[in-house]
């Protein structure tokens, strides 16, 4: 019947770059959103004998112990009160109300002035409220576990430490720039730091890491 | 006027996509730990992945565990490893790095939400003593799920 050449019609192979495109943008979604998140934290120095013979002293007022024992218990030792058991959800407010002492309690850290300022490529950069600003820069939270204690009750510790800063720092934000810490740029985070301290000391009670 | 030919579009895509799908499941070591993380709010996220270098610690997962116990184990790169040698292995990675990266090193402490503070402050000690100071315990968001 037939004669000659029958032509055979060549697939319709243009949806193929559609379909591919969209598997690559489905992997490249998928591969990004298994991002780790985590809890940043900042080590002290590697320890130095001269630092464990002259310890900075520390006067009471100025200074929080969180311990959480072997019974993953947690205990608060705060200037001269007696130790006493808290829970983890009351931690962070318990920490917050600690670093502010908005009320100028005796027991808790004193506050003092002090310039806050950052300074970037000779420019001088400072809060819109002013240059110096009463602060409590020389509180410390000692956070001290026992070889036992279970590192989920330690995390949640932590983040509710480094949660109270967090908050500070946002709120101080609203403050000051009238919107959250994410929002602002780096030069008004890094003043935010500068004015709450993460002032958090782990491991030896003494050596202090963090600094912002 | 002459049509484009795009006939070789797809296959050009297709190697973009092999390309990702083989580059990205290479990087992924083999984790011979079980482990449970805690759960957080108000974390950050990990801004770049090759400056980061993972340690794990937990208990060695089933097909292991006859050979390793069930006790707490650290896991680095790809075997099990004792606390001496989190300092070494964390001062080889950064010299594998790029300069811009070792600046901004950071370790990611994957451990299950089980293990003991022991072993947690031994291995931070270690990582003190290799000047490895930015460290994230790595955790999921509460809010989700």
């Amino acid at each position: 019947m037939g004669k000659g050449k029958r032509k055979v019609p060549g697939i319709n192979a243009s949806s193929t770059a559609d379909i591919s495109f969209i598997l690559l943008i489905f992997f490249l979604v998928v591969t990004s959103m298994n991002s780790s998140t985590g809890l940043n934290v900042r080590l002290p120095e590697p320890p130095e004998d001269e630092d464990l013979q002259n310890p900075p002293k520390i006067k009471k007022r100025n200074s929080l112990i969180v311990l959480v024992n072997m019974d993953n218990k947690i205990m608060v030792t705060q200037g001269e009160k007696a130790p006493y058991e808290i829970d983890v959800t009351e931690l962070r407010q318990l920490a917050k109300e600690f670093i502010t002492n908005n009320e100028n309690r005796a027991d808790y850290p004193e506050k003092h002035a002090e310039d806050i300022v950052f300074e970037e490529g000779g420019v001088e950069h400072v809060l819109p409220s002013g240059r110096t600003q009463n602060v409590t820069s020389k509180h410390v939270i000692s956070l001290q576990t026992h070889r036992g204690t279970n590192y989920n009750t330690y995390f949640e510790v932590s983040n509710s430490l480094y949660g109270a800063y967090d908050d500070l720092r946002d709120e101080l934000a609203q403050r000051e720039y009238g919107k959250p810490y994410k929002r602002l740029d780096e030069t008004q985070q890094m003043l935010c730091r500068l004015y709450y301290k993460t002032m958090i000391s782990e491991a030896e009670p003494r050596s202090i890491g963090g600094g912002l | 006027m002459p049509e484009l030919n795009t006939s070789s579009l797809p296959d050009l895509i297709f190697s973009i996509l092999f390309f990702f799908m083989i580059v990205t499941s290479m990087r992924e070591e083999e984790v011979k730990i079980e482990f449970k993380l805690p759960k957080g709010t108000g974390l950050s996220k990990i801004e770049r992945k090759t400056a980061v270098v993972n340690i794990y610690v937990g208990s060695p997962s089933k097909q292991y565990a006859a050979q390793f116990g069930t006790s707490t184990r650290i896991q680095l790169n790809d075997r099990f490893a004792s606390v001496k040698d989190v300092a070494p292995f964390v001062a080889n990675e950064r010299a594998d790095m790029r300069q811009a990266d070792q600046a901004i090193m950071k370790v990611a402490l994957k451990a299950d939400q089980d293990v003991q503070m022991g072993i947690m402050t031994d291995v931070k000690m270690e990582l003190r003593r290799a000047s490895a100071l930015s460290l994230m315990y790595s955790a999921e968001d509460r809010n989700k799920q």
